[in-house]
């Protein structure tokens, strides 16, 4: 029954394609010259019914769960929601959807299998009353199309307009894109921070995101101050910094200069792999054979390591950052001017003293933007802390100890948890929003170095 | 140095100044040395930790690849079993009689004694004879051959990761179940066939009956719905962007956008999905539908980015050839410069969904990592993806995952692997030098 309203608008677009450059062609076979060619007749009908029907099926489909469920709840005998939660709200709204889809658990009130009849009878009667518009609106539109059908017609311009317009439409998504996350970001912040002030999530040192599930229930207010969950994010970026900055910057360095072609050739893809390699796997890796090794040797020096400790989640991050700074340092060093090089070297430099003292030099903006958009990689990781890391927000440096980090708590405070409507879902948008601008400034930041050195070369 | 200096002082400086470069030289060959050494430790630094990380993989995930099965001869007892009541039925006490046979010394009626000996096989195995008894009601009052895997420790014994020779307080088996399982090996009810349920089974509690059917069959749909999206979008976009966009601050602004995109953290678009397709639309939770548009958004950037640097590299001439004879600006576009342009599109597109198929943070906050024991049915359906569903097993506590997880991570990998390898086999072969 989805499908319907697909074929209808597959067979219909067809059928006008059909009709159309049937037409166009009775027309030029009957001696007149047509002002496009007969295709663009057809073309013009096939566009003229897929994109406004199409449009109209998706937003219909997007839209109709959403004003079904209102009308049902709406048509609740009165009284049985009141005073509920919304949380309350929506597992009843789940319990009748499940109901109408035939898993009935125990034995339900009266006015729930009710409701459950009538949301099938919605629902059946939505997808007709779909099937019916898409079918009446295509026909009009290929009938409308045909009778447009004539030799002075100018079907390629009708047709190209509309194409510039899918296409101006495909570059406009990037950019609602854009907007649907920063407006997510604002509007739950927002919510946010009208239950918690803005000077405790941003000051605060204590991150305790625990609420009461109860009225009842004497737990703790819960605390939102995100400094230490910040520390921690800060503390495994810093370690992850530690071990890919100065092995990615040696790796390019020798791949530059010194080795030889062949050796590039082969090392450089095998490298190349470390960044491919999904961040789940890094996450597996750190527990099953890194935290542990960490472990064991700590121990060996009589030195207290954590079973989670930042120094695991860290260096496996740096593990995986290391082709990025690489790549960026080897494109910094390589668009460095032949002349600098070959000036150097003619003054009897070594090929070390050329490159320490003249194309790193030379190189350091560009190699500094890779290490900014590694640092906010860094920043932005997810799977391999919310594996490796601990979720205790600790006010600490220490490395060997288990911190915590902003992604982390991103994804625990949200999984398994719907209800937009209490501080600790909110919470994650806010951590999220702070995320989301961090990263932004050091990528645009970064972007306008790495872009502006080249132009200096170029 | 002019011309008035006398000649022995010139010749001196110069005997002194080779003799202070002939002095720092091995000084200065040593530092480039030293420097070529770091070079060459960085890169087999880099090198063995992706050694170690695939040793590690395979040499915990090969295991996972075989499973211990027992095959014990099973009569299913009219008395326990009786058709009218299917599915329901004593299945358990029929696999006890049937495990007693093969331990006479056991009391079956010693409850905890029976129950030792049925925990070798797998509790997956009462469900198995179920179902064969359901599809075939004859068989009530026969007896028939049943191959079952094993419960998780034995299997692990059978593998040698549960070692014999540590202390028996300190394992999980003891020497009483040893003892019995050892039994039955001799017996030759005992193999390590192919372990086919990784691929045929969806998800489990029990370690053994767990399999990859409904993450692989999620992540398909969800790549789908993503390639569906991201693909007509992101040539479109591209196109627009190369070819017909007037060079006006609207279009910096859009690629400026554009480029920022590609360097948002994943766990952002996953808070995107959740507060605008499942908040506000309220679309499933956890279905790959949801999932596919969330990747579709992030895979869209490396889609637009590599098409533009396709459509960039069709030489000027075949525009103008194609301007030439006649051809509008739309002509040229789609009837000359795409086609050329294809097997650079497609590269980008495939290398973008493979980056796709291992994203797994913004699936986590769309629910897909459901505990879900069906493979779905739809794009609607509840469903994990191949990563989640690694990210999962990582979690669980048995002992049996641990390999699973690996397993999990090798066939993932070997999809990723595949991709890559097609996108190159794609650029080396279609690639035109102009």
């Amino acid at each position: 029954m989805t499908l319907a309203p697909f074929v209808i608008l597959l067979l219909a677009a067809i059928v006008g394609y059909a009709i159309n450059v049937k037409s166009a062609r009775a027309i030029r076979q009957g001696g007149t010259r047509l002002h496009s060619l007969s295709s663009f007749h057809g073309l013009y009908s096939l566009l003229l019914v897929i994109v406004p029907v199409l449009t109209l099926v998706l937003l219909w489909l997007a839209v109709e769960g959403a004003v079904i469920n209102r009308i049902l709840m709406a048509s609740l005998p009165p009284g049985v929601l009141e005073e509920l939660g919304s949380g309350q709200v929506q597992l009843i709204g789940a319990e009748i959807r499940s109901i109408a889809g035939g898993r009935i658990f125990g034995t339900p009130e009266e006015w729930k299998l009710e409701a459950a009849d009538r949301l099938i009878n919605y629902r059946e009667n939505a997808a007709w009353l779909l099937v019916a518009v898409v079918s009446v609106l295509s026909l009009a539109i290929v009938v409308f199309a045909r009778s447009r059908v004539a030799a002075e017609f100018r079907a390629r311009q009708r047709v190209e307009r509309i194409v510039s317009g899918l296409m101006i439409f495909c570059a406009v998504v990037a950019i609602f894109t854009t907007v649907g996350i920063v407006s997510a970001l604002t509007f739950e912040t927002i919510k946010f921070f009208q239950m918690v002030p803005i000077t405790e999530f941003l000051f605060g040192t204590s991150w305790e995101p625990q609420i009461p599930i109860r009225e009842d229930q004497i737990a703790a207010e819960g605390a939102f101050g995100a400094v230490p969950v910040f520390l921690g994010t800060i503390v495994i970026a810093t370690v992850a910094l530690f071990i890919a900055v100065p092995v990615g910057l040696m790796t390019a360095i020798y791949l530059n200069e010194f080795a030889s072609r062949q050796f590039r050739a082969s090392v450089k893809p095998v490298l190349e792999i470390l960044a491919g390699v999904p961040t789940v796997v890094y996450g597996f890796f750190a527990i099953l054979t890194v935290a542990p090794a960490i472990r064991q040797f700590g121990q060996s020096l009589g030195l207290e390591v954590a079973s989670n400790t930042a120094l695991a989640a860290g260096g496996v991050m740096g593990i995986m950052l290391i082709p990025f700074i690489s790549s960026f340092a080897e494109d910094a060093l390589s668009a460095v001017p032949r002349s600098l090089r070959d000036g150097a070297l003619a003054l009897g430099a070594t090929r070390a003293e050329m490159m320490l003292n003249v194309l790193f030099p030379a190189a350091i903006p560009g190699i500094v933007g890779g290490i900014l958009l590694a640092v906010s990689r860094a920043i932005g990781e997810t799977m391999i802390v919310v594996m490796a890391a601990g979720l205790i927000a600790r006010m600490t440096i220490n490395p060997l100890d288990s911190v915590t980090a902003v992604t982390v708590q991103i994804v625990t405070l949200l999984i398994g948890d719907t209800a937009f409507d209490n501080p600790k879902t909110l919470a994650a948008f806010a951590l999220g929003m702070m995320l989301f601008l961090v990263t932004l400034v050091i990528n645009v930041f970064a972007l306008r170095i790495v872009r502006k050195y080249r132009e200096i070369y170029d | 140095m002019t011309d008035i200096t006398p000649d022995n002082v010139n010749a001196g400086q110069t005997n002194s100044t080779a003799e202070a470069v002939r002095r720092s030289l091995s000084r200065r060959n040593r530092k480039q040395v030293i420097l070529q050494g770091l070079g060459i430790a960085a890169i087999v630094f880099a090198l063995s930790m992706l050694l170690i990380l695939v040793g590690t993989l395979v040499s915990t995930g090969f295991q996972a690849f075989t499973q211990t099965h027992v095959e014990i001869e099973v009569f299913v007892d009219p008395q326990e079993i009786k058709s009218e009541n299917l599915p329901r039925g004593g299945f358990n006490n029929v696999l006890a009689t049937s495990m007693g046979q093969y331990f006479p010394d056991v009391d079956l009626s010693d409850r905890a004694a029976s129950r030792e000996i049925t925990s070798i096989l797998s509790n997956g195995a009462q469900f198995k004879l179920r179902d064969m008894v359901v599809a075939d009601p004859d068989l009530i009052g026969q007896t028939i051959k049943l191959k079952v895997p094993t419960s998780d420790p034995y299997d692990q014994l059978n593998k040698g990761l549960i070692k014999r020779d540590t202390a028996e307080q300190n394992r999980r088996v003891d020497d009483a179940a040893i003892e019995k399982f050892d039994r039955l090996d001799e017996l030759g009810l005992v193999s390590k066939p192919l372990n086919t349920a990784l691929i045929t089974n969806a998800d489990s509690r029990f370690p053994e009956l767990a399999g990859l059917k409904g993450a692989l069959i999620g992540s398909f749909w969800a790549l789908l719905t993503c390639f569906v999206i991201s693909f007509p979008l992101g040539i479109g976009a591209a196109i627009y962007l190369e070819e017909f966009a007037p060079k006006n601050r609207i279009s910096d602004f859009i690629e400026i956008n554009i480029n920022n995109l590609a360097a948002v953290p994943s766990v952002v678009f996953g808070l995107l999905a959740l507060a605008v397709f499942i908040g506000w639309f309220g679309l499933p939770r956890s279905a790959p539908l949801v999932g596919g548009m969330t990747l579709a958004l992030m895979t869209l950037p490396t889609i637009i980015i590599a098409t533009r640097a396709a459509l960039k590299a069709v030489p000027p001439s075949i525009r103008e050839a194609a301007l030439g004879v006649g051809a509008s600006k739309h002509q040229v576009v789609f009837q000359h410069v795409l086609p050329l342009a294809m097997p650079g599109i497609l590269t980008g597109t495939i290398i973008g969904l493979a980056q796709a198929l291992g994203e797994t943070a913004p699936l986590l906050l769309i629910g897909m990592n459901a505990f879900i024991t069906s493979a779905p049915t739809s794009p609607f359906d509840s469903a994990t993806a191949l990563p989640t569903q690694i990210f999962i097993w990582a979690d669980s506590p048995e002992r049996g995952f641990v390999s699973r997880t690996s397993a999990a991570i090798l066939v993932l990998l070997g999809f990723l692997i595949t991709m890559n390898a097609i996108a190159i086999y794609l650029r080396q072969r279609l690639h035109k030098q102009w």
